[in-house]
């Protein structure tokens, strides 16, 4: 994947050019997600924004807006019923023609790598659009950032915990201090070319089995 | 099984999406008994949440190849839906492995008006539901709603044509809507859809949670009927033929190793996990064993062809598939502008590079690219009720195209057959 476009500023004005007046609707399961995207949205001074948490009743909601742009991020599997929607416009009982702005396939391309997709009422200048889709993109990789950090920090917490308890084995049955502890797992996870959080993990299920 | 050896260091990865279905089950056989590494690469899954995410990450390039849907390829190439890069179909991945699926209190309306219909299932059950359509319309009541899972799928198509075959306009008889798989059993208990037409495990699951009735298996309808392919982007295919060989090749073995009927469980059990299509074993082992429990008394199938992935020359992919895949495209008017049809299937099926790939294996290969359906099967099982070899007594001829559509009397308005006379003459 590419992620040239990554580390852009992360909430870069939204140009004159924007029209505040667009209907947006955002699809989005996530809520710190969805929370993030609709600030955006609203410092940009976009006022006709919806946002969807659930997939239920989504033509109905669509056939209600009648929106302009349609967001929607990628772990969402109502992306196909949009596909449908915008084919058939008999799904809704009238015309409704939209899909994504082929004139700008750069910018769709960095929706899909930071995953989000948008869909765009047919007709539409690109740039009255584009602003917008650039804030998303840069809000979507902002909440990827996070998410990792978070994912990362939480892994490291566990693995401090699981060596806590290896290093616990260790004092107890072999009666050691605790550096001497540490520097065994240590020397073990190096010549076995493992991480130390590994060999912890190890000894601590091989315990647990053997309590057993 | 002996470790296979390896071709050389496996330090490819070759990135490759699937949606979560019984049928992704070669990639995932290809990863998990090291077919991909015996071939020299390693495979680096991908579960997708739909067809279009499918679609725009091998667009983009992040993803190599992908398990998709047989229509999926020649859209692509036709841009239709989404204008992306051109995709090609080097192997097709299985055969079958639809359902169609009615919710209970359906399948007792079908059964008040026509129980043996009803009961007997397959191509029969659709007149049984013509009636009730007729009788909804009579008494002005709200039409049925039925679903399938994406515009350019079998599935679509398939529903489709049994609906029309009993005389049903599936665009104005009924409203067809898209269900992602997952929700559908959740939307058939609500009372949203009425029926739908879905890849396994799908219809299964529906069956095993009490709120749906199957009544009619692709192999029933169409046996040995195409379904998924392996999709790649045609310059990539072009940049990356040695890679592309190694990657029809694993797919091969692991279509092979998939169609031991020894096998069926172990696969079963490894595609229930949660990282890969997450239901119950138990479920799971319908689709893949042939014995696919219906519901509410009607008896159980049993079908050793319920999905096919080897055998029967499964993996070949028949450029008359793809034209017959064209003709319900220009049959729906989803493709109007007119082209050359055997030009596109040629273009988008690739059974050159399927044949020289398995050269090396050993697989017999069909020497011919195009054949006809149902004809041959009527013709050697004449006894067999009606209805037995593609979609009724229907034939269908790759080479008269055209004529197989005009014959065609329920289609969409917008469809132009003439049009495309002029470009397939």
């Amino acid at each position: 994947m590419h992620k040239s476009r990554r580390g852009q500023a992360l909430s870069k004005p939204i140009s004159k050019s924007a029209d505040v007046s667009l209907k947006i609707l955002v699809i989005d399961e996530d809520p710190i997600r969805r929370a993030i995207l609709e600030s955006g949205l609203k410092e940009a001074g976009l006022v006709n924004v919806t946002m969807l948490d659930s997939p239920s009743g989504l033509v109905e909601q669509i056939y209600k807006l009648d929106p302009d742009v349609v967001l929607i991020d990628l772990e969402n599997p109502s992306r196909d019923v949009l596909e449908q929607m915008f084919q058939v416009s008999r799904a809704v009982r009238r015309p409704i023609a939209m899909f994504v702005d082929q004139s700008d396939k750069d910018s769709i391309d960095a929706a899909i790598d930071a995953g989000v997709s948008a869909y765009i009422v047919d007709g539409l200048k690109k740039e009255r659009v584009r602003p917008i889709l650039e804030m998303t993109i840069s809000r979507f990789r902002a909440f990827d950032k996070i998410r990792s950090e978070l994912e990362e920090t939480k892994s490291a917490l566990k693995d401090r915990k699981v060596i806590e308890k290896a290093k616990g084995i260790l004092m107890k049955s072999r009666g050691l201090e605790e550096d001497e502890a540490y520097a065994l797992l240590r020397k073990t996870a190096m010549s076995q070319g493992k991480r130390l959080a590994e060999v912890a993990e190890g000894l601590v299920s091989s315990f647990d089995l053997l309590k057993e | 099984m002996t470790e296979p050896t390896r071709k050389q260091p496996g330090e490819r990865e070759v990135h490759a999406g699937f949606i979560a279905l019984a049928d992704c089950a070669p990639l995932i056989i290809a990863r998990e008994r090291g077919f991909d590494r015996q071939q020299g690469f390693t495979f680096q899954l991908h579960r997708e949440a739909s067809w279009a995410n499918i679609r725009d990450k091998l667009d983009i390039g992040a993803f190599d190849c992908a398990h998709m849907l047989a229509p999926m390829p020649i859209a692509a190439t036709l841009g239709l839906g989404r204008t992306t890069k051109p995709v090609v179909a080097p192997m097709s991945l299985s055969l079958n492995g639809n359902a169609i699926t009615v919710s209970r209190a359906l399948y007792a309306e079908m059964r008040s008006v026509d129980a043996s219909a009803a009961k007997a299932g397959g191509m029969a059950a659709a007149y049984a539901l013509a009636e009730v359509v007729r009788q909804l319309g009579a008494e002005g009541r709200e039409p049925l709603t039925l679903g399938m899972v994406y515009p350019f799928s079998c599935h679509n198509y398939d529903l489709r044509y049994w609906l029309a075959a009993a005389g049903i306009d599936p665009d104005n008889d009924v409203n067809l809507v898209v269900v992602p798989p997952p929700l559908l059993a959740e939307s058939l208990k609500a009372g949203r859809v009425d029926g739908f037409c879905v890849g396994q495990p799908w219809n299964s699951v529906s069956v095993g949670e009490g709120h749906g009735v199957i009544i009619a298996t692709k192999s029933e309808l169409w046996p040995l009927s195409p379904e998924k392919v392996l999709g790649v982007r045609e310059d990539w295919a072009q940049n990356n033929d040695e890679l592309l060989g190694d990657i029809v090749r694993a797919l091969s073995l692991a279509c092979q190793w998939l169609d031991v009927p020894d096998h069926r469980r172990e696969a079963a059990a490894i595609l229930a996990r949660p990282q890969y299509v997450g239901v119950a074993e138990s479920i799971m082992q319908e689709p893949l064993t042939g014995n696919i429990v219906c519901g509410e008394g009607r008896h159980d199938v049993h079908d050793s062809d319920s999905v096919v992935f080897f055998r029967h020359d499964a993996n070949f992919p028949w450029r008359s598939h793809a034209v017959w895949l064209i003709t319900q495209m220009i049959r729906w008017g989803q493709a109007r502008e007119p082209f050359d049809i055997r030009a596109l299937a040629n273009r988008v099926y690739r059974s050159d590079i399927y044949r020289q790939a398995v050269a090396e294996l050993g697989i017999d290969v069909p020497s011919r690219d195009y054949k006809p359906e149902g004809r041959d099967a009527a013709a050697s099982a004449e006894s067999e009720p009606v209805l037995s070899s593609f979609f009724s007594s229907n034939a269908f001829d790759p080479d008269a195209a055209v004529d197989y559509l005009r014959a065609l009397a329920i289609r969409a308005p917008s469809a132009d057959i003439e049009a495309f006379a002029a470009e397939n003459l």
